[in-house]
């Protein structure tokens, strides 16, 4: 039997007939990832109240009854780990990866379409059993979305009987839907692209959920591995984790274990799932940046290699979260300076989008605000990320709010912002309509300052020395009553973000409804997702044939050419250029 | 183009947000300059990029903006300038970590002549040790802790007999000594951390952690958790005193060790019931307590916390001025000339038939009961018995008004407020979930029923 590739296998496309088969038990990409968008932004909503509770508690210390220090540290806990997992990781690789990746690299759809669907409902899964532990005695677990031990699992703090096992339990839900999500997206962008389209021709969207997902399945076994032992010492009497411990005087008959151990763990994944949201942010936000500035991106190959050397990079700089936590100090040194060193990288990136627009012809469409404001916060973010990186500088800083402040900005707005200008970006792909302009640009206003508004002043309390995970200050020598009125004005601006975002929600359901329908390609942008023969695409994406791929993903404004932006799937021959201007010449890969 | 405005205006208003914050480090009480310098490198370096970036795209956006009779430049890359831009990059993030890596080759290595003290967390109090005449801390391991050895002490290792031990939030240092701060745990992580001193470690339960400092500027200086440790994390605090060398050695010179402590006498309930006469009067025979004469009830309260009041109100930490109802048991106190009469009156009290109080407050006791068991009933135990390790009293079948009060005066910093108050303070802190009256009669009529 010959080797056909998969690009040109006549594929079985399990075509749905029924409601049910085509919405719910779906194994198409795009309704997938629909699914997986949606229960991803509710979700998000979730922890973005319970982040306005933690807020009022914070600005308002005296005033509402309703908040006392359990559920504080319960509302802090699950907001964390809801952001950082179940809204960032889900929405970024289950949403845009299952949406993008098909479509992007000119396929039908992943190769595993049944397994696709799974990821989907043990995705589901996971957050109905961490939703439940809002519903148990003691209620969700209070331990810091980092879960350190013994604390998580002792009766010192709240939902350590059953809240603390659904979480962890809920973890390794999540993370065996990953798993097969990401096999899924792995092994679809290796074997699947159409005709043409090389791994150097990749829209860096792509690229940047390719590696994100790589890093994703080395990283999360170790988050996994330390779920399952944790819930061992919680439910069996197992003492990983746990030394000789005399827990509010009784003696838990515990040895020999290492707290410092789980924080190893922790963070080896903890630090690579910061890339895991921020590659799939650099991808999209490079593609929304070169099209509406209408200029290729600068340095692509360049851009490309940054994204593998800071996911590689990543898997060697964990203990830069535990400089303080009690581990050899010596090893500070290291990662110190690994820790550095990504910073080149990642200011290339940064060199790399504002050279996009230099030059360029920048149209300021909504998602194009939305990534010109992610320049400014994560710039930001990755500034302060150099005080905190550098060993001494991060011995004040460290467990302050400057923290707080600081991965706020670098991996809770930024990628958000990405979010939001993939959204507007991809939306009347998705749903065939337009937004309402005025409507994204209040909510780019709205969320671009608001949020700045909340943590710029907040990395100041974080210089004056103001501890995080504090339920109510109180009185000290050194904290000024200012910083409580200062407190009060972040909850405010907090409060108005966190409302705006309801403006967003009901510019999507009014859309849906009222909006314009959409040009199957409103942007004039080059990409294979673009030049799909329906809009929206539907099962099976191509119709008839495959699209080929002649170029890179960034042909916009070539010279000589007529239109300004030349489509992937575009042959030289008929790229229609201006008189006199001869023909058509690809200079995109001479190198 | 209100973006480019705005842009612009966001640089300006970060310029002036940093150079008129009032929010800025404490004034440093200790050697580490070298970090402040860092962070002043850090600073100039990042902020240069931040301001001139930013403005470069500010730039950019005004001078390319959309214009349909032109064409952006087709440019896909320009090495030359890639290269320079990741050299120069290098050069600046070299620099950055260099200094940084200099001090804290510093931080790592210890100076041979620093003296050693230990620092013991606990949910969510602190303790210290300071080596005694032989200069060495004895062994020590938390499989040995009990209520008459909280420090868990190895009781055989003569190394540790003359170790001071110091419980309560406050330790005191001696200016200009290196120090060298070993940090231990009984239960969770905890974090020492003292913003004057710029310094601060995580303390594991299993292992000893360490760093050291250099005092620098006479003071007293808060010790804040700063490794979340529970419920009671935020009122895990303490407070560190930099001293001269002869009023520090005055101070450790009158704490015990841990050989006096052990030697300690145990009091004895038949002194102890000729001495309690006096008490009588207002408490009851049985002390049974009596509202009418602000008395509350005395029988099942722990003699550890009886001392810790009866001293109280004899060294004017609790009875102060503005405590006018604790004012008259100042006096009473007064009575019992020493520890010794203190102990036995104790030791009395424990003997009593343990009654219950009568039942005067009312409140929604559901609400009473989801405030008390995550929050009071970590410390006061879940059905309101009191937990010696930290040092929380038992609330059931205490008088019920007595106990409102006691919140409404820790609310109001009657009582708790005091700087020698060693536990007070987290009441203090933990009466901040409570925030009205209803909510204390809630809660008091919730452990109303826990008898």
């Amino acid at each position: 039997m010959t080797y056909i590739p998969i690009a040109d296998q006549a594929n079985e496309l399990h075509d749905p007939h029924t409601f049910i088969s085509k919405y719910v038990w779906s194994q198409d990409h795009k309704v997938i990832a629909i699914q997986y968008g949606s229960v991803a932004i509710f979700v998000g909503l979730v922890a973005l109240f319970l982040s306005a509770l933690m807020r009022l508690q914070l600005g308002y210390p005296d005033t509402f009854s309703f908040i006392d220090p359990a559920d504080y540290y319960q509302f802090v806990t699950m907001h964390g780990m809801i952001m950082v997992v179940y809204l960032l990781t889900a929405l970024f690789l289950g949403g845009f990866g299952n949406y993008l990746i098909p479509l992007q690299i000119g396929a039908r759809d992943m190769v595993f379409p049944y397994l696709n669907m799974l990821s989907f409902w043990f995705y589901l899964l996971s957050v109905i059993i961490l939703m439940a532990s809002f519903f148990v005695s003691g209620g969700p677990t209070g331990a810091g979305w980092t879960l350190y031990p013994p604390q998580a699992i002792l009766r010192g703090t709240p939902g350590a009987d059953m809240g603390i096992v659904l979480m962890l339990v809920s973890l390794a839900v999540f993370i065996v839907a990953f798993t097969m999500g990401g096999l899924n997206y792995v092994t679809t962008v290796l074997q699947a692209r159409t005709h043409g389209m090389t791994m150097m021709r990749l829209p860096l969207s792509v690229w940047g959920i390719f590696v994100a997902t790589i890093l994703g399945l080395f990283a999360f076994p170790a988050l996994f591995v330390s779920c399952i032992m944790m819930t061992f010492d919680k439910l069996i009497g197992t003492s990983f984790f746990m030394p000789a411990i005399v827990s509010l005087g009784e003696n838990l008959n515990t040895a020999g274990g290492s707290p410092v151990l789980f924080q190893h763990l922790f963070w080896f994944f903890g630090h690579p799932e910061v890339y895991i949201v921020a590659l799939p942010a650099f991808g999209l936000v490079s593609d929304v940046l070169s099209c509406h500035a209408r200029k290729n991106i600068f340095g692509y190959r360049m851009m490309v290699w940054a994204i593998v050397i800071i996911g590689a990079l990543s898997f060697i700089v964990w203990a830069h979260h535990m400089y303080v936590s009690g581990m050899n100090p010596y090893f500070g040194f290291f990662f110190a300076f690994t820790t550095l060193i990504i910073a080149v990288p990642t200011a290339i990136k940064v060199y790399n989008w504002v050279l996009t627009l230099w030059e360029g012809n920048i149209r300021l469409t909504v998602p194009m605000l939305f990534a010109i404001g992610f320049i400014f916060t994560f710039l930001h973010g990755g500034l302060t990320g150099i005080f905190l990186g550098n060993v001494t500088v991060d011995l004040p800083l460290s467990d302050t709010y400057f923290v707080v402040a600081h991965f706020h900005m670098v991996m809770g707005v930024s990628p958000v912002l990405v979010l939001y200008a993939a959204l507007y970006h991809w939306f009347p792909k998705m749903s065939g309509k337009m937004f309402n302009v005025t409507l994204g640009k209040i909510h780019f206003w709205a969320t671009f300052l608001g949020t700045y508004a909340i943590y710029l002043p907040m990395h100041y309390l974080g210089f004056l020395g103001v501890p995080r995970r504090y339920y109510a200050m109180g009185n000290t020598d050194f904290i000024p009553d200012s910083a409580q009125a200062l407190n009060a004005n972040i909850t405010q601006a907090a409060i108005f973000v966190g409302v705006m975002q309801l403006v967003f929600i009901f510019n999507v359901i009014w859309s849906l409804k009222y909006g314009k329908k959409s040009d199957p390609n409103p942007w004039e942008a080059t990409s294979l997702e673009w030049q799909t023969p329906d809009n929206p695409p539907v099962h099976g994406n191509w119709g008839e044939k495959l699209p080929v791929v002649y170029r890179w993903a960034y042909e916009y404004s070539v010279p000589g050419a007529k239109d300004d932006f030349i489509p992937q799937s575009i042959a030289p021959e008929d790229v229609v250029m201006e008189e006199g201007a001869g023909k058509y010449v690809d200079r995109s890969e001479e190198h | 183009m209100p973006i480019i405005i705005v842009l612009v205006l966001l640089i300006i208003a970060t310029l002036l947000f940093h150079f008129l914050s009032p929010w800025w480090f404490t004034p440093i009480a200790s050697n580490w300059t070298g970090i402040d310098l860092t962070i002043d490198i850090t600073f100039w370096v990042t902020g240069f990029v931040f301001v001139g970036i930013n403005l470069f795209v500010a730039y950019a956006i005004y001078k390319y903006r959309h214009n349909k009779n032109r064409r952006s430049k087709y440019e896909p890359e320009n090495k030359k300038l890639e290269i320079w831009l990741t050299s120069l990059t290098a050069i600046g993030v070299a620099a950055l970590l260099t200094p940084g890596l200099f001090v804290w080759a510093d931080f790592v290595n210890v100076p041979e002549d620093a003296h050693e003290v230990e620092v013991v967390g606990q949910q969510w109090q602190w303790g210290y040790r300071y080596p005694g005449a032989d200069g060495l801390l004895g062994a020590a391991d938390a499989s040995n802790i009990s209520a008459a050895n909280p420090f868990g002490m190895d009781p055989d290792d003569p190394y540790g007999q003359d170790d001071i031990l110091v419980s309560g939030k406050d330790m005191h240092l001696p200016i200009d000594r290196p120090v060298k701060v070993l940090l231990r745990s009984k239960d969770v992580l905890h974090d020492y951390a003292v913003a004057q001193f710029r310094v601060k470690m995580d303390m594991v339960p299993g292992s000893v952690s360490y760093m050291w400092l250099t005092p620098t500027l006479e003071g007293s200086y808060d010790i804040l958790c700063e490794e979340l440790c529970g419920i009671g994390h935020f009122v895990m605090r303490g407070s560190v005193v930099v001293e001269d060398e002869e009023s520090y050695n005055n101070w450790l010179n009158s704490q015990m060790t841990y050989a006096e402590l052990n030697a300690q006498a145990v009091g004895n309930p038949q002194v102890g019931q000729a001495l309690y006469a006096v008490c009588a009067a207002c408490h009851g025979a049985n002390g049974e307590g009596n509202e009418a004469l602000n008395a509350p009830r005395l029988s099942g309260l722990e003699p550890w916390y009886i001392k810790r009041q009866i001293n109280y109100y004899k060294t004017g930490v609790r009875g102060g001025e503005n405590d006018v109802i604790g004012m008259t048991m100042s006096p009473m106190a007064a009575v019992l000339a020493d520890d010794a009469a203190i102990n036995n009156v104790a030791a009395y009290i424990e003997t009593l038939p343990e009654s219950s109080a009568p039942l005067t407050v009312t409140g929604d006791v559901a609400n009473g009961r989801a405030l008390y068991e995550p929050t009071c009933g970590v410390c006061h135990s879940r059905d309101g018995q009191g937990i010696w390790a930290v040092n929380a009293p038992a609330l059931a079948g205490m008088s019920d008004w007595y106990l409102v009060r006691q919140l409404q005066n820790f609310k109001s910093g009657v009582r708790g407020a005091h700087p020698e108050d060693q536990f007070g303070y987290q009441m203090v802190g933990m009466v901040s979930a409570l925030k009205d009256d209803q909510a204390i009669n809630d809660v008091v009529s919730y452990i109303n029923t826990l008898r």
